[in-house]
């Protein structure tokens, strides 16, 4: 039987979550994820040719807010959870864009 | 251009919604404040708060999309778009891929006096990501600098066909949607403020073949004049690119504006890899088909129709229809000026003329004018009947405009009522004959051109209050007998 997922796989998934592991704990992610892929493979035993698609697990639909602002949150406060601040802004890297 | 390509074009248009509150959380939706001075835990992506959709940008969304001819199916949701990005505090934006609130539309408009009709895939709401400052910030040689106070203001997305065959063509389909999504009073379309903003998807092919070649896209424009300058730019490098031989590749491009040109920009193996999934976090709609029809039957006439309606019932040119059209407040003001004074072509030179040209010195809008339509009516009877000329009327103009007083006062106050006394004129033509023989003999001796400066003349002298009609009979009467 083919793997239902590959090493290469998780690697690009890992590097998409930008999550680096060593060749070890690669191994053993592909090992664990294929066995919950295996698992969750069942459900392709089922016919579900009539079963429209779900897109949300609640019966509960349109659930809004009126368009009323508040008060937003101090900035000092807001701040506080930056890793790094200055004059106001939230600090990072340099990106280029 | 190389007329041996066809050139491809289809856009992408993000614009703000103009609601009070942002997509999500309760912050206040404004340009302008203090940086992070309006976000919240919910706009600044903390871990375990949930978004609720606010209703006015549904309403909103909805109401753009019936005014781009769009389906609204019934049953809509958002989706998750993962990607890394300092200006996405989430780690992922809330959008909408399958399921989204509306679908195949198109626009129309004109360009050149020919209709073109461009199709609209869809048009989506999703919330829109924080702002990287790297200006005006000390030390911002090193570092990027966030403000989150733009992160989950509503969005919504326009995505165009590839319906597009020239630059200029996209610039009039931008141009027409700007129109649309500002009568229909979705968003205020600020450019500058960016919350009009365009994807250009380019791609050239041989003349003739149906099959569409490589594209790349150009992103997050938010001018006419550097749109225009990008898609030549893309049009012309692409057709290089083929002439020689080579092969187009499919990227993603920023068009750097101070050298003219187009770079690639992120690492294209990652850019479209955003493993979307259904957003657990928001339940999905159902949208009620009477509310739908009610939005329908709210709209308000659009720019290509209201242009038309210009042009039959008051006799206007195609391009007087297509400046007073321009706004919906501007068509209003005109509409009202024509019922209160029945002169349509008037109005219609008077607005687009002095007044527009007012307007424009001060940076005022219409709908904000001191000027009133009554007012404007009240000064082209004072024309009509003599009572001032047209060209005291441009100063009545000027004066109403910059103190809300109205014509006849104005007129009275200043003294500018027009000189239609024929002994008064023929006073101030013989001193003006006196005093300028030379002309006058001029137009005795049958050189008509110099009479037009006697008359100006008598113009100066009234300080252009003379029935200019009268000045011109009474001159030539009293030098060719």
């Amino acid at each position: 039987m083919m793997p239902r997922i590959t090493m290469d796989e998780v690697l690009r998934v890992a590097h998409l979550a930008r999550l680096e592991f060593d060749d070890t704990e690669i191994e053993v992610f592909t090992y664990h994820l294929g066995e919950i892929l295996d698992y969750i493979g069942k459900l392709n035993e089922l016919d579900t040719t009539d079963v429209p698609p779900t897109s949300h697990v609640l019966p509960v639909c349109n659930v809004i807010k009126t368009d009323k602002a508040w008060d937003s949150y101090a900035r000092e406060v807001v701040l506080e959870n930056a890793p790094s601040a200055e004059e106001g802004h939230f600090k990072v890297p340099k990106v280029i864009d | 251009m190389n007329s041996k390509y066809e050139t491809v074009i289809g856009l992408e248009i993000h614009a703000e919604l103009a609601t009070e509150s942002k997509l999500f959380c309760r912050c206040k939706v404004g340009f302008g404040a203090e940086a992070n001075t309006q976000t919240c835990p919910i706009c600044l992506g903390m871990p375990g708060v949930l978004p609720v959709l606010n209703e006015r940008a549904l309403e909103y969304t909805i109401r753009a999309a019936l005014a781009l001819n769009c389906e609204i199916p019934p049953y809509s949701k958002f989706d998750r778009k993962n990607y890394f990005y300092p200006d996405l505090p989430k780690g992922y934006q809330i959008s909408q891929l399958h399921l989204p609130f509306s679908q195949n539309g198109y626009v129309e408009f004109d360009l050149e006096r020919e209709r073109k009709k461009v199709g609209i895939t869809r048009v989506h709401l999703e919330e829109d990501a924080g702002k990287l400052v790297h200006t005006g910030v000390s030390n911002s040689s090193n570092m990027s600098y966030v403000d989150f106070n733009r992160s989950c203001i509503p969005l919504i997305e326009i995505v165009g066909e590839p319906d597009l065959r020239s630059p200029a063509e996209a610039i009039a389909y931008m141009r027409a949607v700007k129109e649309i999504l500002e009568y229909v009073g979705v968003s205020h379309c600020n450019m500058e403020q960016g919350q009009l903003r365009a994807d250009l998807n380019v791609s050239l092919r041989p003349r003739g073949s149906s099959e569409y070649g490589t594209r790349t896209e150009v992103k997050n424009m938010n001018s006419f004049r550097s749109i225009l300058a990008a898609l030549e730019y893309e049009v012309e490098r692409q057709a290089q690119v083929l002439d020689s031989g080579g092969s187009v590749e499919q990227e993603t491009l920023l068009f750097d504006e101070e050298r003219g040109i187009t770079m690639s920009m992120r690492n294209k193996e990652e850019a479209h890899d955003y493993r979307y999934f259904p957003e657990p976090d928001l339940v999905p709609f159902e949208i009620d088909a009477t509310w739908v029809e009610q939005l329908r039957s709210d709209l308000p006439e659009l720019p290509l129709q209201r242009r038309e309606r210009l042009q039959r019932e008051y006799g206007l040119s195609a391009d007087d229809a297509l400046a007073l059209a321009a706004t919906r407040q501007m068509a209003d003001y005109y509409e009202a000026c024509v019922s209160l004074s029945g002169q349509a072509k008037e109005c219609a030179n008077w607005v687009r003329g002095d007044l527009s040209a007012l307007l424009n010195e001060t940076g005022q809008t219409i709908e904000l004018c001191r000027a009133t339509p009554q007012h404007l009516a009240d000064m082209l009877s004072l024309i009509q009947s003599g009572a001032i000329s047209g060209k005291i009327a441009k100063t009545v103009l000027e004066k109403m405009f910059h103190t809300g007083r109205d014509a006849k006062s104005i007129v009275e106050a200043e003294g500018l009522t027009q000189i239609s006394d024929e002994d008064q004129i023929a006073a101030i033509i013989d001193d003006v004959i006196d005093s300028h023989p030379g002309p006058a003999d001029d137009v005795r001796n049958g050189r008509l051109k110099a009479i037009g400066f006697l008359v100006g003349q008598v113009m100066k002298a009234t300080q252009g209050k003379a029935n200019p009609r009268l000045v011109n009979e009474l001159l030539r009467a009293k030098l060719l007998g």
